[in-house]
């Protein structure tokens, strides 16, 4: 099939920016999106300009590194699937397709489509863990977990981090990524005694990072590839509550 | 010293740091005799971890919570996305919860075994004993595996094994595995114990007065390049699959680390050990960037199948069932679908070859969800491989309950890497090497579940212990920029980039390294022959040449470029790739996932040859004449006795 792309180009962080197209002529419809770049960078350096930056890794849908935003949606068209899982048997021959980078006041852009995610990691350390040093565990089978906490803490830790919620979001808000962690390691016995401390660490951490505040616009669950649901942050927001009221 | 065209041979390399006596307390006593380090002094120790994967991120993380000061690089953007988070089935480990008579020496058992008699006894076995302490470590730090309704860890049986001893969190263990160790290394990082530096490559080790020191990286969104240092440096940096282009791995994984420490003196063992792994999802066209890995867990449910007649062009459902071949159950009655993943992957190498394969090209074979469908119900398959399944019809636009898979191999692990002796240290003085990197345990064929177990193995418990021998002697000398080695180390770096940028010739980075995956999977994948080999050494050579010569790399080095960063890579994959197929050469025999088509028995099945080659094969870098120089470590197998391994 032929189709065109439209694809955000920026020198660096301090470009402006613009939306250049390109034909892409005669991709096999099984070929992935990234593949498609692939085959365009190609010719691309072969003519002499510049290939297209963009982060990628897996392929498998599991890394989060990818990261686009097409025809308007994080990760494009295909419901719960990154960028680099979508194949172009999703398009029709003869589409105009743009492409650009996740755009939130916390991940600046780097390069072309690649945006700085940093701000995650922020996050994490602020109290998305368990305290449990090498060596210190007891015996694993010492704590029972019921399968439905454990089932339940295992989807909100499926998500990748790959940033698509807070693309979405018209405030830039990473509650939906927050939300997750609180929930995973707040069902699990193991994550009891720093829950409280969690929650507040980790909201004020998001604040620090430049995120935008949430008002439950729901789009964030609207593009999560791994289906992390809204509600989430309903138990997030009950945790905190409770937090604050004790401290 | 022997000499032949391809390589040298120069002494015999012995592990001097393995403990002898009882296997069982080696372990023990290693770490009761390594000297230790004294809290107060750690602080003043820097320690540079290369990699953030399960094995680097474990590492880091529990040097960062003794006290040492630890500097972490990854080429990622963060070290939550390293490979491992792919890994989808499982994490061994002897735990025996299921009360079918598994224990620690049955799992050294089978791993030994399963490493057709390859790897040493000493490692194996402490592999198999900490495996237990990785579970619980886990589960405190909030790791959700699967569990039972009453509230216990579920287990399940994989790839080869007879016993359940594969903890998992549905098809995403290493997910789940790898964010256990990141949060515990956020964790650090947020208390200043951890200087994270992601988006950050090794190009170059420093050794400086013979010891390991630092290493030359490339800061790859501004291109800048500085020298770092340390008392020891450490190498987590995975496999190096991607040597044949197609395979499994991430995009980025790549062997520089361990191919410019292997430049500067670190001896490379068993580079010819790969592993294809048989569950993959065929190749689509010449678009294929990279293969997607199906959980061999599905073999547990799914049943293999082919045409019995060549060439049949019939849709699944239409073959009755008295026309089709389930040739694993009816080769391997015993093991059946379970069979080691090296007979799994050859036996669909040889249906194909037959024109029974089915689907584009003849290359791949059915998996079959039929039985277990009916057998459990759509709602348990769907429980036990849901994920798994949506993954397969995204990438094929086929739905597994209704069509079977179609599977073919794909390269997937390495087992050779770095030598290591029994402390993980390597042939250079202070330059450890942990999980995929090194060349340890897994001997000539890892076993389903074991990478994981391994990985964390090395960075949580057996590196902590062992590099506290070696740091005792120090905090070593401060290092001035000036020095020699310093400045050579940096201007090799500079040097390199500038040449690649340079040559602007007619071709990509890419199509380099396609060509090159062409030549190692035909000549050096899962059947070789000394005349393919000999072949491919040619091929590769010319193909280095033109390399250098040819490529073009677009951009500069000042700046975010990512055809940099590869072509970089692509040039040590060539000569990897040289010394792989030498080292095949050299390895005259059938041994875990290498069919040696001069060694096989009458029957077509591989013919080990302990005689000749029950030995690591070590390899020193090509000396000037372009010969590599071989070192052998014997292997001596106490407890477990090398036997022919039989799965029918
Ligand atoms: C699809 C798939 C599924 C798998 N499933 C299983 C399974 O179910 N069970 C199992 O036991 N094993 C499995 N494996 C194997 C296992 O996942 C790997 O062997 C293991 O995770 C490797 O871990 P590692 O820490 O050694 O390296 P990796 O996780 O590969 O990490 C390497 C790290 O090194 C960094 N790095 C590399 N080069 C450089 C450089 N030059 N400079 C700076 N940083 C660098 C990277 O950024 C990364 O952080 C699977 C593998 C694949 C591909
Ligand atoms: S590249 Fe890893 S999730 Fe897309």
């Amino acid at each position: 099939m032929d189709i065109q792309v439209r694809v955000w180009r920026q020198s660096g962080p301090t470009d402006k920016g613009r939306m250049v197209a390109y034909d892409v002529k005669d991709i096999s419809p099984d070929a992935s999106f990234l593949e498609m770049i692939d085959v365009l960078n190609e010719k691309l350096i072969l003519d002499g300009d510049d290939p297209i930056a963009f982060d990628h890794d897996c392929r498998e849908g599991i890394c989060g590194a990818c990261s686009m935003v097409i025809n308007g949606v994080a990760h494009g068209p295909e419901k719960a699937t990154t960028t680099c899982q979508l194949h172009m048997r999703k398009f029709k021959d003869g589409d105009v397709i743009d492409v650009e980078p996740w755009r939130a006041a916390a991940f600046p852009v780097i390069k072309d489509l690649i945006v700085d995610r940093s701000a995650f990691d922020e996050i994490i350390q602020a109290g998305g863990y368990i305290t449990a040093p090498t060596g210190t565990a007891p015996e694993a089978h010492a704590a029972p977990v019921p399968k439905k906490d454990a089932d339940a803490a295992f989807e909100a830790a499926t998500c990748i981090g790959c940033g698509a919620c807070v693309a979405a979001c018209p405030n830039g808000s990473s509650m939906l990524f927050t939300a997750a962690k609180i929930t995973h390691l707040g069902l699990m016995p193991q994550g009891q005694p720093e829950r409280e401390s969690r929650v507040l660490d980790m909201l004020q951490a998001q604040d620090d990072a430049g995120f935008g505040g949430c008002t439950n616009m729901g789009e964030c669950a609207q593009v999560c590839p791994k289906g992390i649901p809204l509600s989430l942050i309903g138990r997030l927001n009950s945790d905190y509550r409770k937090a604050l009221s004790k401290r | 010293m022997i000499m032949n065209d391809f390589w040298t041979e120069g002494d015999p390399i012995v592990d001097k740091a393995a403990p002898d006596g009882p296997v069982e307390t080696r372990w023990e006593r290693r770490k009761f005799s390594a000297k230790l380090v004294n809290p107060a002094n750690r602080r003043k120790l820097t320690v540079i971890i290369v990699g953030t994967g399960l094995a680097g991120g474990s590492a880091a993380a529990t040097l960062a919570e003794a006290g040492y000061h630890v500097k972490s690089y990854c080429y990622q953007d963060s070290p939550r996305r390293a490979h491992s988070i792919a890994a989808q089935g499982g994490i061994n480990a002897a735990k025996n919860y299921r009360n079918d008579g598994d224990s620690v020496h049955r799992l050294f058992y089978d791993t030994v075994k399963g490493g057709d008699f390859r790897a040493r006894e000493s490692n194996v076995y402490r592999l198999a004993q900490v495996s237990v302490n990785i579970i619980d470590q886990c589960v405190a730090q909030g790791v959700p595996f699967a569990r039972e309704y009453g509230g216990l860890l579920d287990n399940r049986s994989f790839g080869g094994t007879q016993v359940s001893r594969t903890f998992y969190a549905r098809g995403q263990t290493g997910q789940q595995l790898l964010l256990g160790a990141y949060q515990a290394m956020e964790r650090q990082i947020g208390l200043g114990n951890i200087e994270m530096n992601a988006r950050h490559e090794m190009l170059e080790l420093i050794i400086v007065d013979g010891k390991a020191r630092g290493i030359v990286v490339r800061d790859m969104v501004t291109g800048e390049i500085s020298t770092e240092f340390a008392d020891a440096v450490v190498l987590a940096s995975g496999g190096y699959g991607n040597v044949f282009f197609l395979s499994t791995n991430a995009k980025g994984c790549n062997v520089t680390a361990s191919w410019r420490a292997h430049r500067k003196g670190a001896l490379f063992a068993n580079p010819c050990y790969t592993q294809i792994h048989p569950t993959c999802i065929p190749e689509s066209g010449s678009h294929q960037s990279k293969l997607t890995l199906m959980s061999e867990s599905l073999r547990n449910d799914g049943r293999v199948w082919v045409p019995k007649a060549q060439k049949d062009t019939r849709k699944a459902a239409d073959i009755p069932e008295d026309e089709r071949d389930y040739y694993l159950e009816r080769i391997y009655p015993s093991f059946g679908n379970l069979v080691p993943r090296d007979i799994a992957s050859r036996a669909a190498k040889n249906v194909c070859d037959e024109g029974r394969g089915v689907g584009p090209g003849g290359l791949g074979v059915y998996l079959d969800f039929a039985d277990a469908i009916s057998r459990l119900g759509r709602k348990a398959v769907e429980a036990k491989y849901g994920n798994l399944f949506e993954m397969y019809e995204r990438i094929t636009g086929e739905d597994p309950y209704e069509t079977p898979m179609r599977i073919y191999p794909a390269v997937h692990y390495t087992m050779g890497g770095l030598w290591v002796d029994y402390d993980l240290q390597s042939t250079i003085p202070g330059l450890f090497v942990v999980g995929e990197a090194n060349f340890s345990d897994h001997g000539a064929n890892r076993l389903g579940a074991s990478a994981l177990m391994q990985g964390l193995a090395d960075g949580y418990f057996v590196l902590p212990n062992t590099i506290s021998n070696y740091l005792a002697s120090g905090p070593f000398p401060k290092i001035d920029e000036s020095r020699e080695e310093v400045v050579e180390a940096r201007t090799q770096v500079e040097d390199r980039i500038a040449k690649l940028l340079s040559i602007d010739g007619d071709r990509t980075v890419d199509s380099f390294h396609r060509e090159l995956g062409h030549i190692m999977w035909e000549y050096c994948g899962m059947e070789r022959t000394e005349e393919g080999l000999t072949k491919a050494v040619g091929l590769i050579r010319a193909l280095k040449e033109e390399f250098w010569t040819r490529v073009k790399v677009p951009g500069k080095g000042e700046e975010l470029n990512q055809n940099l960063e590869k072509a970089g890579r692509v040039a040590d994959f060539i000569e990897l790739g040289e010394l792989m197929c030498i080292d095949a050469l050299h390895r005259r025999e059938s041994c875990g996932g290498h069919f040696r088509a001069e060694s096989q028995s009458p029957d077509g099945e591989a013919q080990r040859n302990d005689d000749e080659f029950s030995y690591a094969a070590a390899w020193e870098y090509f000396a000037a004449d372009g010969k590599p120089t071989l070192h052998k470590e014997e292997l001596t197998f106490e407890y477990v006795h090398p036997s022919t391994r039989s799965y029918k």
